[in-house]
C-alpha cells in the first residue's frame, strides 16, 4: 500500500513509545550501569570500564553456556520445523476435524511455562512418571536427574511438545492460502506429490515459515522458565542454558557486574541474529 | 509427448475409478500423522489429570494408569483455600489490565505504522520488536528495582506494566498486519464525509478490524498468562500469581504432588476456553496478521 508522509503520525505512536521506553530503556540503562562498575556494597561504585566484558568473553563458563544454547536452539529448530510442516501437510483441509485439530494442537501453547516445566518434571520421573517408568520398562536406562543424555532428551522432547504446534499453525495457515486452482493446474500437468510440494506449497509457505523460524529462534534462545523448572540446569551444569546461567550469576551469586556485562553480550547476540531474519522477512514481504 | 500430456489431462479431468481410489488411499492414511501428534500432546496432560484425581499417597506409593481411589479432594482444597484461589484471581487481574493497556496503546500506533511514513518509522518498528527479543532474565533485577523505587512492587499494576514490554510490540505487529489489509480508500472517503479522526477510528475503522483486535487481545492474554518469571519476582504476597503459590506450597508442606497437579491442571482451563473462540484466527495472529 502507498503510504503518505506525515510526521504528525508520531503523536499516535507516542503512548506506545512512552510505555515501552519506561519498561525497556530504564532497566537497560540500569544494566549498562552495572556492567561498567564494581561495587562492594553500601552504595559505593567504582568505574571499571570494559573489565567485566573482557572477563565474560574470556570465561570458559560463558563459552560452555553459549555452546549449549546454540546446540539446544539448532536441535529444536531442526526437529520442529520439518515436523511442523509434515503435520500441517497431512492435516484435514475441511470438515469438523479441522477445529478439533486446531484446538487440541494449540493447547500446549496456552499452558503457563512454569506449569509446562512442572508437567514434564513429573511426567519424566523414573518412579512415578509415565515417561520415565515406561522407558525404563522398555529396557532403557533413563534417569533425567542423573544422566546428561536423558536430561537433554527430556529437554528437547519437552520443547518439541510445547512449541511444534506453533510451526504447524503457521504452516497450515500458509497452505490454506493457496487457491484450489493451483492444485488443479498441477494435477492437469501430472505433477508428482513432491513436485507439488516443492513448487507450489513450499514457496507459498516461505513467508510464514520465515516467521516461524524467527519466532522459534528468538523464544528458544531466551528460554528460561521451562528448563529451570525441569532440570534446574543439571545434572551438574549440563543443561545450564544462557538465561539460567545469567540468573544464577545475578540472583544466586549477586555478581552484578559480570551478570550485567553478560546480559548485554547475550542481548546483542539475539539482536544480531534476529535482525538478519527480520531483514529477510521484510524483503519477502516487499516481493509480496 | 503430446499424446501423454493429453492423456494425462483427460485422466485428470475425469479421473478413472482406479486413480481416484489410489488418491483416496494416499489421502486416507495421512490422518495418522496429526493423530499421532495429538496423542503425543495429550499423554502428559492425561498424566497430569490422572495424578490430580489421586491422593498423594497413591501417586507416590502405587503406579497406576488411572486413579484407584478417585478423589476431588485436591480440587476442593484449591477452591476453598484463599491462598490458593487468590493466585488465580491475581493472575487474571494483571492479565486483564495488561490486555486493555496493550490494546489501547497499540491501536493508534498500529494505525500510524500501517497508513503513514514518518521520520524513523522503520527503526521504531524494529526497535519495538527488539523488546520482544530481550531475554526476560536480563530484566528481572532492574525491574524489581525500578518498580520498588516507584512504589509499585507487589501490585497487579506492576506486573501488568512489566508485561507491556513484550505485549505492546506484539499487539502493534498483529494489528498493523490486519490494518494494512483494509483499503485506504475507506479512510479517505470517511474524511471527505466529514468524520473527525477519533470518530472515524472508533465508529468505522475499529469494527472493520474487529477480528484483528480479537486476535491481538488473545495474544496479549496468552503471553501475559504464560509468563511467570517477571510476575513471580515483581510480587510477594498481595499480588502473587498462581505459580508463586505453587512453588511456595511445595517447599512449605513437603512434596504434595497430587495437589500441585490439580493446581497445574486448573491453569490450563482459561487457555483452553479462549482458544476455542479464536481457533480459526490463531494462525493469522502468529503470523503477525501477515498470512
Amino acid at each position: 500500500m502507498e503510504k503518505t508522509l506525515n510526521n504528525k503520525a508520531w503523536f499516535l505512536v507516542l503512548p506506545v513509545l512512552l510505555l515501552v521506553a519506561f519498561n525497556a530503556l530504564i532497566p537497560l540503562m540500569t544494566v549498562v550501569n552495572y556492567s561498567v562498575q564494581e561495587t562492594f556494597g553500601g552504595g559505593l561504585y567504582f568505574f571499571e570500564g570494559a573489565k567485566w566484558f573482557q572477563q565474560i568473553l574470556a570465561s570458559e563458563r560463558f563459552h560452555l553456556a553459549l555452546g549449549r544454547q546454540f546446540a539446544f536452539t539448532f536441535t529444536i529448530l531442526l526437529i520442529e520445523i520439518p515436523l511442523g510442516v509434515a503435520i500441517a501437510l497431512t492435516m484435514p483441509r475441511k470438515g469438523p476435524w479441522v477445529s478439533v485439530c486446531l484446538v487440541l494442537m494449540a493447547l500446549p501453547l496456552l499452558i503457563p511455562w512454569h506449569v509446562v516445566g512442572a508437567i514434564w518434571n513429573i511426567f519424566a520421573l523414573p518412579e512415578i512418571g509415565l515417561l520415565g517408568r515406561g522407558l525404563n520398562a522398555l529396557g532403557f536406562d533413563y534417569n533425567y536427574t542423573r544422566q546428561i543424555g536423558s536430561a537433554w532428551f527430556t529437554l528437547v522432547l519437552m520443547d518439541v511438545w510445547h512449541w511444534t504446534s506453533l510451526v504447524v499453525l503457521l504452516a497450515y495457515a500458509g497452505l490454506m492460502s493457496i487457491p484450489d486452482a493451483y492444485y488443479q493446474a498441477a494435477r492437469i500437468d501430472g505433477a508428482s506429490r513432491w513436485a507439488v510440494f516443492r513448487h507450489i506449497q513450499l514457496p507459498k509457505m516461505k513467508r510464514v515459515l520465515t516467521i516461524a523460524v524467527l519466532l522459534r529462534f528468538m523464544d528458544s534462545f531466551i528460554i528460561y522458565t521451562e528448563p529451570f523448572v525441569l532440570t534446574g540446569g543439571g545434572p551438574g551444569n549440563s543443561t545450564t542454558l544462557l538465561s539460567i546461567d545469567l540468573v544464577k550469576m545475578a540472583l544466586g551469586q549477586f555478581d552484578l557486574g559480570p551478570a550485567a556485562a553478560m546480559s548485554i553480550i547475550y542481548f546483542l547476540i539475539v539482536l544480531a541474529i534476529s535482525w538478519v531474519f527480520y531483514t529477510l522477512m521484510m524483503r519477502n514481504e516487499e516481493r509480496g | 509427448m503430446t499424446d501423454t500430456t493429453a492423456a494425462a489431462r483427460d485422466e485428470a479431468a475425469t479421473p478413472t475409478p482406479g486413480l481416484r481410489a489410489r488418491r483416496r488411499a494416499r489421502r486416507g492414511w495421512a490422518w495418522i500423522v496429526p493423530a499421532l501428534y495429538i496423542l503425543f500432546l495429550m499423554v502428559p496432560i492425561y498424566w497430569l489429570l490422572n495424578m490430580s484425581f489421586k491422593t498423594t499417597g497413591e501417586v507416590l506409593g502405587d503406579f497406576t494408569l488411572w486413579p484407584r481411589n478417585f478423589t476431588l479432594e485436591n480440587y476442593r482444597r484449591i477452591f476453598t483455600d484463599p491462598t490458593w484461589y487468590s493466585g488465580y484471581i491475581n493472575s487474571i487481574i494483571y492479565v486483564t489490565i495488561n490486555t486493555v493497556l496493550s490494546l489501547a496503546a497499540a491501536l493508534p500506533a498500529a494505525y500510524a505504522f500501517s497508513r503513514y511514513r514518518f521520520l524513523g518509522d522503520k527503526h521504531l518498528f524494529f526497535w519495538l520488536l527488539t523488546n520482544r527479543m530481550a531475554p526476560p532474565a536480563i530484566f528481572v533485577l532492574p525491574f524489581v528495582q525500578l518498580y520498588s523505587s516507584v512504589g509499585l512492587f507487589d501490585t497487579h499494576i506492576a506486573v501488568a506494566l512489566a508485561h507491556l514490554l513484550f505485549n505492546i510490540p506484539l499487539a502493534v505487529w498483529i494489528l498493523e498486519g490486519f490494518m494494512s489489509s483494509v483499503p485506504k480508500e475507506i479512510d479517505e472517503t470517511a474524511y471527505i464525509d466529514g468524520y473527525s479522526f477519533p470518530r472515524f477510528f472508533v465508529k468505522i475503522f475499529m469494527p472493520l478490524i474487529a477480528t484483528g483486535i480479537g486476535v491481538a487481545a488473545f495474544f496479549c492474554f496468552m503471553f501475559s498468562w504464560v509468563e511467570l518469571l517477571l510476575a513471580k519476582n515483581l510480587t510477594s504476597v498481595a499480588a502473587r500469581p498462581i505459580a508463586s503459590v505453587m512453588t511456595r506450597t511445595s517447599s512449605i508442606s513437603g512434596y504434595e504432588v497430587s495437589l500441585l497437579s490439580a493446581a497445574a491442571a486448573l491453569t490450563i482451563v482459561p487457555g483452553a476456553v479462549v482458544i476455542y473462540f479464536v481457533r480459526n484466527y490463531i494462525a493469522r495472529g502468529f503470523a503477525l496478521g501477515r498470512v
